[in-house]
């Protein structure tokens, strides 16, 4: 079985207008997303701007309340847990940021940091929490010894390592990376990848990598869900998805990543016109209003996640 | 060094660090920068000595110096000027052998007085000003992190009932009051109990229906505090209540909350969507410990600012019901009866209005330049970054 199974997961965020607040309509920020995470696994998660995939990453670990679905974790359906349950499950499933500056206390230590889950749900003695705050900071590349430093004293990349220090905390079964590497250099890109993936190797971790970025999400990923306005368009393996992209609107993405050989021509997709908006998402296939091969029935029917075989799904009528 | 150097190649990423400063140490570098801010912290430092002093030397049966001991034959005698040995009793020679403030209309020394008053001012200014931020965190904190909740119609009947009980019941119909009290308890383990039984009645949607946002609640509540004129409301309140100190510190805190209740929400908006109090919650951190741990250190910064403005402010308030005779009864001396006797007697003997006014200026002033100096110096972008 797996270690997470998402199932037609929705978050609709109500807009208020007046006075009174009443609501005048809803942004379907999630739309009935499903997919699952097996141990081990890194699922990639693309798709542009304002397409709901950080809103999924938080609805699974209910920092934002999902309006409906199930979110199933270890053979528990977190979305029913309250209180003292949701709590301690916490502890196996973390998260990790996107901005690095914001995503730590600027008035706690370090080791305050890292140390605050530990103490939080472990009953340990002081000289333990200190142990296990040293070699966490050790494991991520780390100066044990900048414990009592602040955070605005690093930079961002190590503001990252930070981060990962304290998801890691609690040895998680999951952690969801919540696009980890954009706010960083490149060249620290790389390094915060390959500590995440040395780690993922040595503790089993899962991941859900969000990015909207394919070439980081190639890096790291096992399988690749695209989403567009609130749906996951297709699903692949890694490589099944870069080499034999199914959906328009991943191969549109896919001919936007750059080849850094200026002697390769090659045809890009160039999508017209914006997202449209999630207050009013269009009928049939969300995608239609940009697709290139659009068709008759893609305007009036939404199309069925088909199954292309060998784990490879795609939501479009034409495949 | 060497070794040193070694050790960080070890870590790609490490870039040489800056010595580390504590946020104190940080504190007091931009502080020694800011000269008008310094000068603020060191004549708050020397009142705050002064007035201590004042309350050691000026208190007690037989105090050090005497602020209250009447020398008629010596009245109104200049600053700096000798006493006359010949008219006085023994124990009404001043101990410092000087009149170094003059003396007033009583032949009283000034500079006992404006000691005694100093910790008037110092203790109106901190317990006031405490009162005022104590109660501005709280309604501002929860303005700020429980805003979205909505305030049942039965909870404020239940509330209404419960008030109105309690009121009667200290005023006018003791055994009414309690009976409305009962029933105030009553309809609230009612309705707790009732509530999914009623679930789709039209009663039921009536009754618990969702009123307004404690946010809405809160912040209406500020607006209606900041429509007073606070000088009268404190005026009125003071006439009413007998003439003490603590009233008059209570008075003036309970009336000048509002400035930090409307900071205190404003951070607490901000900070509860920053992506720290995010991972705290996804770390399974209790909401008090993400308040007090996270949020209120963070939200500070303004509330301290303000405070240190708002110091200035009670002290003033207070010298002004003081001259107006509505503070601090007599014989007590404080800044401002100093000031409003002496007014009496401006051309006469004009040290008696000079001397408490400038003081109160200097120390006001003090205060006003260290909490801008302060906000410049907490002000992050202010600050350099590493």
């Amino acid at each position: 079985m797996a270690l997470l199974e998402v199932q037609n997961l929705k978050k609709y965020f109500p807009v208020k207008k007046g006075v009174l607040s009443r609501s005048v309509g809803e942004v379907r920020a999630v739309d009935g997303v499903s997919f699952s995470l097996e141990k081990g696994e890194t699922l990639g998660v693309v798709g542009e701007s304002g397409c709901g995939k950080t809103t999924v990453g938080r609805c699974i670990l209910r920092l934002i309340e999902p309006t409906s679905g199930e979110v199933i974790f270890n053979g528990r359906n977190l979305l029913q847990l309250g209180g003292e349950e949701l709590r301690r499950i916490r502890a196996s499933l973390q998260i990790i940021f996107q901005d690095p500056f914001s995503s730590l206390d600027p008035r706690m230590t370090v080791g305050q940091i890292i140390a605050e889950p530990i103490k939080n749900h472990l009953n340990v003695s002081k000289a333990e929490v200190r142990d296990r705050v040293a070699y966490l900071m050790e494991r991520v590349g780390l100066h044990p010894e900048q414990m009592g430093r602040y955070p605005h004293e690093f930079s961002g990349g190590q503001h990252q390592r930070i981060g990962i220090a304290r998801a890691l905390a609690l040895n998680p079964l999951a952690i969801v990376c919540d696009e980890p590497v954009s706010a960083l250099d490149v060249s620290i890109q790389a390094q915060v990848m390959n500590l995440l993936a040395e780690i993922q190797e040595e503790m089993n971790l899962s991941y859900i990598f969000i990015a909207h970025d394919l070439s980081v999400v190639e890096h790291i990923s096992d399988r690749v869900a695209v989403m567009y306005l609130g749906r996951i368009v297709e699903t692949a393996t890694d490589r099944d998805l870069y080499e034999n992209p199914q959906h328009p609107y991943t191969q549109a993405l896919l001919s936007a990543i750059p080849i850094p050989d200026p002697e390769i021509r090659r045809q890009k997709i160039i999508l017209k016109g914006d997202v449209p908006s999630p207050l009013e998402p269009p009928s049939g296939c969300s995608f239609h209003t940009r697709c290139p091969e659009r068709k008759e029935i893609c305007t009036k029917e939404r199309p069925a996640f088909k199954d292309l075989g060998g784990g490879h799904r795609v939501a479009c009528h034409l495949r | 060094m060497n070794t040193d150097k070694k050790e960080f190649a070890a870590f790609p990423e490490e870039e040489a660090l800056v010595p580390s400063r504590s946020r104190a140490q940080e504190f007091f570098r931009l502080l020694n920068k800011n000269r008008l801010a310094f000068a603020g912290l060191a004549i708050f430092i020397l009142f705050f000595l002064t007035a201590v002093a004042g309350l050691v030397l000026t208190s007690g049966t037989k105090p050090v110096l005497d602020p209250a001991l009447v020398r008629l034959p010596e009245k109104l005698r200049p600053p700096l000027s000798r006493p006359n040995l010949q008219v006085l009793r023994p124990e009404q020679i001043p101990r410092l052998g000087i009149y170094l403030l003059g003396t007033d209309d009583l032949g009283r020394d000034v500079f006992a007085r404006m000691l005694q008053g100093a910790w008037v001012s110092l203790t109106v200014g901190f317990v006031a000003v405490g009162i005022s931020v104590v109660v501005g965190i709280f309604m501002g904190g929860i303005a700020g992190y429980f805003g979205q909740e909505q305030i049942r119609a039965d909870r404020i009947l239940v509330l209404i009932l419960l008030f109105l009980g309690i009121g009667l019941a200290f005023l006018a119909h003791p055994s009414l009051g309690i009976l409305l009290f009962a029933l105030g308890i009553c309809l609230w383990i009612l309705c707790g109990r009732a509530k999914l039984r009623l679930e789709g009645s039209p009663w039921a949607r009536f009754l618990f229906a969702e009123t307004i946002s404690v946010d809405t609640l809160i912040m209406r509540l500020v607006d209606i505090m900041l429509c007073f004129p606070s000088f009268f409301l404190i005026l009125t309140v003071v006439a009413l209540l007998p003439a003490s100190i603590y009233n008059i510190m209570i008075v003036i805190g309970l009336t000048s909350w509002m400035g930090t209740t409307r900071f205190v929400r404003a951070e607490f908006l901000s900070l509860r969507e920053q992506d720290f109090v995010t991972a705290a919650k996804a770390l399974g951190v209790s909401k008090w410990r993400i308040i007090f741990r996270h949020m209120i250190p963070n939200a500070m910064a303004p509330v301290l600012v303000s405070a240190t403005i708002g110091i200035a402010t009670a002290i003033l308030t207070e010298a002004g019901l003081s001259f107006l005779g509505f503070g601090v009864p007599p014989p007590h001396a404080t800044w401002g009866n100093i000031l409003s006797d002496g007014k009496r007697f401006i051309f006469d003997a004009p040290w008696l209005t000079f001397e408490p006014g400038l003081a109160i200026l200097i120390v006001v002033l003090s205060f006003n330049l260290f909490g801008e100096g302060l906000r410049d110096i907490l002000n992050p972008k202010l600050r350099e970054r590493y």
